[in-house]
């Protein structure tokens, strides 16, 4: 189709990004400035991947606000989640309806502070997401920025040993193995944000009134960032991140990574940790990406010259890309509903390999939609799909098996708990995908061989 | 402390007293309040969305249309064109510049393309505001293809999920009357109003029809046809589920075309038998009141010594009921009463007082009624009356799991059919598995802390 209708996007939209990463401030109630809709879609949308209760307020624009500004319903609502959730911060992002009708939000919430002198309010994060502008991942990164810019106001003494880790959109168990990698480096992370509790924690006891979950990185903590002694920031598709705004501004250095997947994605990694650590690679660690190599050899039989599919978010396909170029799979199409400039180079740099040795084959799609990634695959022949839950109807109809990964993934339990990226990240994926194959390839034979 | 009832929402809760409650409601979401509603497009997609066979068309970001796509458990016994989403995809170009020229381009392909039966443009919330004309694009296309191009009026801050509802049924009455239908109209036919053909519910229930001798002219909307939906005039009955959203159209359909309706509920035993009843009172035929009265002997005696299991075992339990429309809750509370359990707090999104009246005259003494709730009050109320059961969408699921409780998913993504005598079998048996699962002795109680 032509660039005047999108046929099942692959994407959503940015103020789905943005309440994603505010729930990753301790004590942090999102909060969309727009329809009723937009909160109620966005939090069924997360629930289904993360089966967690998703609270997000809505300022419930109306049609007379359309017309006279939001301001009288943007204060309720501020008021209404004060009352209710007691948050220590609210994480206030914008709509497409609020963006277009001109809503000034920074001046309502100064206005608002201003008319509540002396009472302790929560912190109030504002960021701009309007809808039409790029994806749900763009608006992820917004939140982060406008996190870092409404908590750290000044620089201190450094503070040894401390580094703020912008991770980008990963998945709980992700952020779960950032802290636990930082901890053996001797790393004090100040993670930004982190999630990791909030949106995959522990039942309740039944007569608890929780009405935030526990988990996130407290306010003050984040506040702290100008005194890291650096920023470690995840993303090679990423434009003005936080860690670029915290380079400008407070000078605190930026060391940039692709997301780590794959073995020399997740060298590059660990070599900052070990660089910011000052020690050399624990051996615990060594022995993970030794394993890991030794999979590499064990499995390449079954993976060498495979066709896969890969599309989701900018930086996740970026780092699926990197791992298949390591096995020898052909990465066919790798695809993003991103609008970034950066996305088709920085897949080019990644597989290397891959185009030596399968010359003229990578397709690279940006700013495309399924309906398009299924032309395309079907034209491809993959034998392989990587990607969320959205493309279980196109691996069905091609036959081949889907590998889930990144988000949504709402046709399976675990989507929360899937570990993507490090070494031990990188093996997940390789098993998962190694032994897609070779099930395909056990169940598309009618001898039905046992042993593979 | 923080607050359960926000001040504004205490007239929406109330207490049955003497089969009494009196509640205010259908009135617009609080803000702040993190209502469980969604909103006037929501209400719009939900009714029109099972039309088969229609292009259905977001004019608006791409956010809207990726939300809704393939999410419900709708099905159909032909095309499946609603199965695809459909958006203009507005950007910020467009925003400033207008979006009705990507509009017709849009609407030209895709009717190319898919060569639908008729086609409906959905405007989301931008729309209204930067003033494409919509109507006039449906209707120089509508001319040019040769089949209908209908606006709907659904953009999100219009009101609620009701007007949504409206703006549906008036895109519905746009369709009715526009043709004759190809052969003669058997004398006992009717239309089917509000039932969405979730996991083939539709289904059974025409085989019942069938059973009694009474034709199915059109299903609006569920496995609906364009064509059998322009000819619905013809039909002498309107058979009317989910009230809330389709009354509206009924009494159109009577107002303009003489055309009487009957609101019936498939849910439970009482419920279901009284509609086969009245569908064969209304036509005086006797032998349509015998073959009801041996269809519902029949299938009740089967289903009788079933619910007898279930009602020993599941004797005393209390359940939460809180689901979209009003009538549905007041089916369930019957059903729920069939298997011995008890509801202890009823509520609906978009009730009308006259259903919570009837619904206050179904509860016991002290059950809650609550209009347009939220996860705080939810929580609070099922904790108070000591649940074990919650009746609700994806929103509520969290919010029962978490806290221990049994939950059944009676919205639209169910994949399992609860409706007819079969449907009242398998919700016996979902809450039967989900209260008696033994996940529940690890669970509650046992939360187990850790040192910080």
């Amino acid at each position: 189709m032509s660039d005047a209708v999108t046929v099942n996007p692959c994407k959503v939209c940015a103020p789905l990004g943005a309440c994603v990463a505010f729930r990753g401030v301790a004590g942090c109630i999102p909060l969309i400035h727009g329809s009723q809709g937009c909160a109620t879609y966005i939090r069924r949308y997360t629930i289904s991947h993360f089966r967690e209760p998703m609270d997000i307020a809505s300022s419930s624009i109306s049609e007379d606000s359309t017309v006279f500004g939001g301001t009288a319903h943007f204060s309720t609502a501020l008021d209404n989640v004060i009352r209710q959730y007691s948050p220590a911060a609210i994480g206030v992002c914008t709509s497409c309806l609020s963006e277009t009708i001109g809503d000034d939000v920074g001046l309502f919430i100064r206005e608002y502070k201003a008319a509540r002198k002396g009472a302790a309010l929560p912190a109030l994060i504002h960021a701009s997401t309007p809808s039409y502008k790029g994806t749900h991942a763009d608006g992820f990164h917004a939140a982060v920025r406008a996190i870092l810019a409404c908590a750290v106001k000044e620089k201190g003494t450094p503070t040894a040993r401390q580094v703020t880790l912008l991770p980008g959109f990963v998945s709980p168990a992700d952020l779960r193995h950032f802290k636990e990698l930082f901890e053996d480096f001797g790393l004090e992370a100040v993670l930004v944000p982190d999630y990791a509790e909030t949106l995959d924690g522990p039942s309740w006891s039944a007569s608890e009134d929780r009405r935030l979950p526990e988990g996130g990185t407290p306010f003050e903590t984040i506040a702290s960032s100008a005194n890291s002694v650096a920023t470690l920031q995840i993303g090679r598709a990423l434009q003005c991140g936080g860690g670029d705004w915290l380079e400008e501004t407070f000078s605190v250095p930026c060391r940039r990574v692709g997301m780590p997947i794959g073995l020399r994605e997740s060298d590059a990694f660990f070599d900052a940790l070990c660089e910011l650590g000052g020690c050399p690679l624990p051996r615990r660690h060594a022995l993970e990406r030794g394993r890991l190599l030794d999979s590499y050899v064990d499995g390449h039989k079954y993976l060498f010259g495979k066709r896969a599919v890969v599309y989701g978010e900018e930086d996740l396909v970026i780092g699926i890309a990197a791992l298949l170029n390591e096995i020898g799979v052909n990465p066919v199409l790798c695809a993003t509903g991103g609008v970034g400039e950066r996305f088709r180079e920085q897949v080019r740099e990644v597989t290397g390999d891959a185009q030596r040795l399968f010359p003229g084959e990578l397709e690279i799609l940006s700013d495309t939609d399924h309906d398009t990634i299924l032309a395309r695959a079907e034209a491809l022949k993959p034998d392989i799909i990587i990607g969320s839950s959205k493309g279980y109807k196109m691996a069905r109809k091609l036959g081949v098996p889907l590998v889930r990964a990144g988000f949504p993934i709402h046709d399976r339990i675990g989507g929360q708990r899937l570990l993507h990226v490090g070494y031990c990240g990188t093996q997940n994926l390789f098993d998962l995908i190694c032994n897609a194959l070779m099930q395909a390839k056990q169940d598309n034979s009618p001898i039905g061989f046992m042993y593979v | 402390m923080s607050t359960t009832i926000l001040e504004k929402r205490r007239r929406q809760v109330a207490t049955v007293t003497d089969g009494k409650a009196v509640i205010d409601c259908a009135k617009p979401s609080l803000a702040g309040s993190v209502s469980q509603r969604a909103c006037v497009f929501c209400g719009s997609r939900v009714v029109l969305y099972p039309i088969v066979d229609a292009v259905h068309l977001v004019h608006g970001p791409a956010g809207c249309a990726a939300y809704t796509w393939d999410i419900r458990g709708t099905v159909s016994s032909g095309p499946e064109l609603h199965r695809l989403s459909f958006t203009t995809d507005l950007r910020e170009k467009d925003v400033i510049f207008g979006g009705a020229e990507k509009l017709e381009r849009a609407l030209r392909e895709l009717i190319a393309r898919h060569t639908p039966r008729a086609a409906f443009v959905y405007a989301t919330c931008i729309v209204g505001v930067i003033g494409d004309d919509v109507d006039s694009v449906c209707k120089k296309v509508a001319a040019g293809v040769g089949i209908p191009v209908i606006p709907v009026r659904s953009e999100g801050f219009r009101g609620t999920k009701k007007d949504g509802y409206a703006a549906a049924c008036d895109a519905l009455a746009q369709l009715i009357g526009t043709r004759e239908p190809e052969s003669p109209v058997p004398p006992h036919s009717i239309n089917i109003l509000g039932d969405f053909n979730l996991a083939g519910e539709l289904w059974i229930l025409e085989a019942y029809y069938r059973r009694m001798g009474v034709n199915i002219l059109a299903r609006i909307t569920g496995d609906g046809r364009v064509d059998d939906i322009r000819t619905a005039h013809h039909a002498k009955l309107n058979v009317v589920q989910c009230s809330g959203s389709m009354t509206a159209l009924a009494r159109h359909m009577k107002e303009t075309y003489g055309v009487p309706f009957k609101q019936v509920s498939y849910f439970g035993i009482e419920d279901m038998s009284a509609a086969l009843y009245d569908v064969a009172a209304f036509f005086g035929d006797p032998s349509l009141h015998e073959k009801a009265s041996e269809l519902v002997r029949e299938e009740v005696t089967r289903l009788l010594p079933m619910l007898a299991f279930y009602r020993e075992r599941l004797n005393g339990r209390k359940a939460v009921i809180y689901v979209g429309g009003a009538f549905k809750t007041i089916s369930l509370i019957k059903a729920l009463r069939l298997i011995g359990i008890e509801t202890v707090v009823a509520g609906s999104q978009t009730g009308r007082p006259e259903d919570y009246e009837m619904m206050a005259g179904l509860c016991n003494p002290g059950t809650i009624i609550v209009d347009d709730s939220n996860p705080i009050e939810l929580a609070a109320f099922a904790r108070e009356r000591g649940a074990d059961l919650f009746i609700g969408g994806v929103k509520e699921r969290p919010i029962a799991f978490k806290m221990g409780m049994a939950f059944c998913d009676h919205n639209h993504e169910r994949k399992l059919p609860l409706a007819g005598f079969e449907g009242m079998r398998n919700f016996a048996e979902e809450v039967y598995g989900s209260v008696m699962t033994p996940v529940w002795r690890y669970v509650r109680g046992h939360a187990k802390g850790g040192a910080a």
